[in-house]
């Protein structure tokens, strides 16, 4: 139904093209230059992913469009139903929750505390409950509800705060390298299933990540940050101007892309 | 205990006393809870510090109820403390310690300037809660009405908050402002406690509890409970046992709770 009303907007010119730009970014704490010039177009339905080094800006780009960080341009946003709506609703991810995991905070106290009014501390009632074990079924994290976040591993951590910034359904959904920290099959789980919500709510998503792996895999467009975008496109083609090994210089990677190539071909071919 | 049911019913002091320590005990609970989980305890013993100086220049002002001075003058301070944080780039530790002991010093310089009367402040090194008078009760009972309803609204944002500030941030929560509210509603029960609890270990009232609670509770519905129950336990206890051994009430509460603390930490080692 989601995906109807996207297309729905669609023909306002909306999605295919752009649903969400960053013009001229720039974030300068005192005089330290963290961004100049940023301008990217977050196309709907497609997963974004901002690669580049330690310190390149990435996170700090994050916290610009959330609002967090001042910074100058703008962020423009169109809705799918093609009316210019300068804030759009943002999911977040955080990068680390850098909480005291000692915290007598459970799941469900987060979902309390960041979606109802409710004062979490007084009374946790049963539609309450009901709603948000409905939010975390999305990620199929139902039985954490009452765990302690401290007591979660990092895979179902990140699975958690996923649910959260899915709850509600952003227009933005903005993850900071979400699974530092997750082993190889809980970032494949983690992956399958933004793959999933990414079809099934039509979401922008813009991930942060130093995997260039399953980038490669998952992504469906990528933009090389350091200061500024570099480049950007889609993983095929920021393989073919050979744009990412310039910039990382990573000529330790070289073969790596070379096989995936030949893989790629082979799939061709079958 | 039934010698001091008979007391409270027959000395004023005593009665009023008991009541002050049931109304600013669930206050350092509650507050306590966000308090330690922000990681603020150092924070809040330079509230202490901040108010301290609002009742020398309260003093100073010739008021004959230096406490609201205090009181405007520790808000101030929790604001500009929490402004200088968020801007600046340095340690949270440093700049907290630069403010505390600015307010400490300056504080000890207005009161030793009035003519060497230093001792007639040094009440509030120690605190005597028997001194309280009704009207002062009044206030603790504003104070205390004024927290909950407060607690009732920026609660669910001061955990967020504390969770992270980011995704705060992404839901729309304004985290300077509740970082202000919040600290400010620290800085006023701190102050208005300061002359029965003394400067010296009003802290611990705040920490203590929560502390406590921490170790033995999964939730925030069981957090604040048990916070406040240990709250009021060793407010309560405290008292009854100050008046029969004759020593200062404050300190005699800080010494109950942290015999539950230890209780509570040696239950959490057993239990997981």
């Amino acid at each position: 139904m989601d995906n109807m009303r996207h297309k729905n907007g669609c023909r306002n010119g909306c999605c295919g093209l752009c649903c969400t730009r960053i013009e001229n970014f720039g974030v300068a704490i005192g005089k330290n230059e963290i961004l100049k010039d940023v301008n990217l177009h977050i196309h709907c339905g497609e997963l974004t992913a901002l690669v580049g080094p330690n310190g390149a800006g990435k996170s700090t780009l994050l916290k610009a469009m959330l609002g967090e960080v001042k910074h100058t341009g703008e962020l423009k946003f169109m809705d799918e139903k093609g009316i210019r709506n300068g804030q759009p609703l943002y999911g977040y991810v955080p990068q680390h929750l850098n909480f005291d995991s000692g915290s007598p905070t459970s799941v469900l106290d987060l979902f309390m505390a960041s979606r109802f009014r409710f004062p979490a501390w007084l009374y946790s009632s049963r539609t309450i409950r009901e709603k948000v074990a409905g939010s975390l079924e999305r990620v199929k994290a139902s039985h954490l509800i009452d765990r302690r976040l401290g007591a979660l591993s990092g895979g179902e951590l990140q699975r958690v705060l996923l649910a959260l910034a899915l709850d509600p359904v952003p227009d933005l959904l903005l993850l900071d390298e979400p699974v530092s920290g997750v082993d190889q099959s809980g970032m494949e789980i983690f992956y399958n299933t933004l793959t999933q919500l990414k079809e099934n709510y039509d979401l922008s998503i813009i991930l942060v990540s130093h995997d260039l792996d399953l980038v490669l895999k998952y992504a469906d467009r990528i933009a090389l940050i350091n200061r500024t975008v570099l480049s950007s496109g889609t993983p095929q083609e920021m393989l073919d101007e050979g744009k990412l090994l310039k910039t990382f210089g990573m000529s330790w990677y070289k073969g790596k892309i070379e096989f995936s190539r030949q893989e790629e071909k082979g799939d061709k071919s079958v | 205990m039934i010698g001091f049911i008979n007391d409270i019913t027959e000395y004023g002091f005593l009665r009023n006393a008991f009541l002050a320590v049931l109304l600013v005990s669930p206050v350092f609970g509650i507050l306590g809870t966000m308090v330690v989980n922000n990681r603020m305890a150092f924070f809040s013993d330079a509230l202490g510090h901040g108010a301290f100086t609002g009742i020398a220049i309260g003093s100073v002002l010739g008021l004959l109820k230096p406490i609201w001075v205090a009181i405007v003058f520790s808000i101030s301070f929790a604001i500009i403390i929490t402004i200088v944080k968020n801007r600046s780039r340095s340690s949270t530790d440093t700049i907290i310690g630069v403010f505390s002991s600015t307010a400490i010093a300056g504080g000890l310089v207005i009161m030793s300037a009035r003519g060497g009367g230093f001792n007639k402040y040094s009440s509030y090194l120690v605190g005597d809660l028997l001194s309280i008078t009704l009207s002062e009760i009044m206030m603790l009972m504003a104070v205390f009405m004024g927290v909950v309803v407060l607690w009732l609204f920026v609660f669910n944002k001061v955990l967020l908050i504390s969770i992270n500030q980011s995704l705060a941030a992404s839901r729309g929560v304004n985290t300077l402002l509740v970082e202000v509210v919040f600290t400010s509603a620290v800085a006023v029960i701190v102050t208005v406690s300061i002359p029965w609890v003394g400067i010296l270990i009003i802290n611990s009232m705040l920490v203590l509890p929560a502390a406590a609670a921490r170790n033995v509770t999964i939730n925030v519905r069981q957090y604040h409970l048990v916070s406040v129950v240990i709250a009021q336990v060793s407010g309560i206890t405290g008292l009854v046992l100050s008046y029969y051994w004759n020593t200062a009430t404050g300190a005699t509460i800080v010494i109950i709770s942290a015999f539950l603390y230890f209780i509570t930490l040696a239950a959490r080692s057993r239990f997981g």
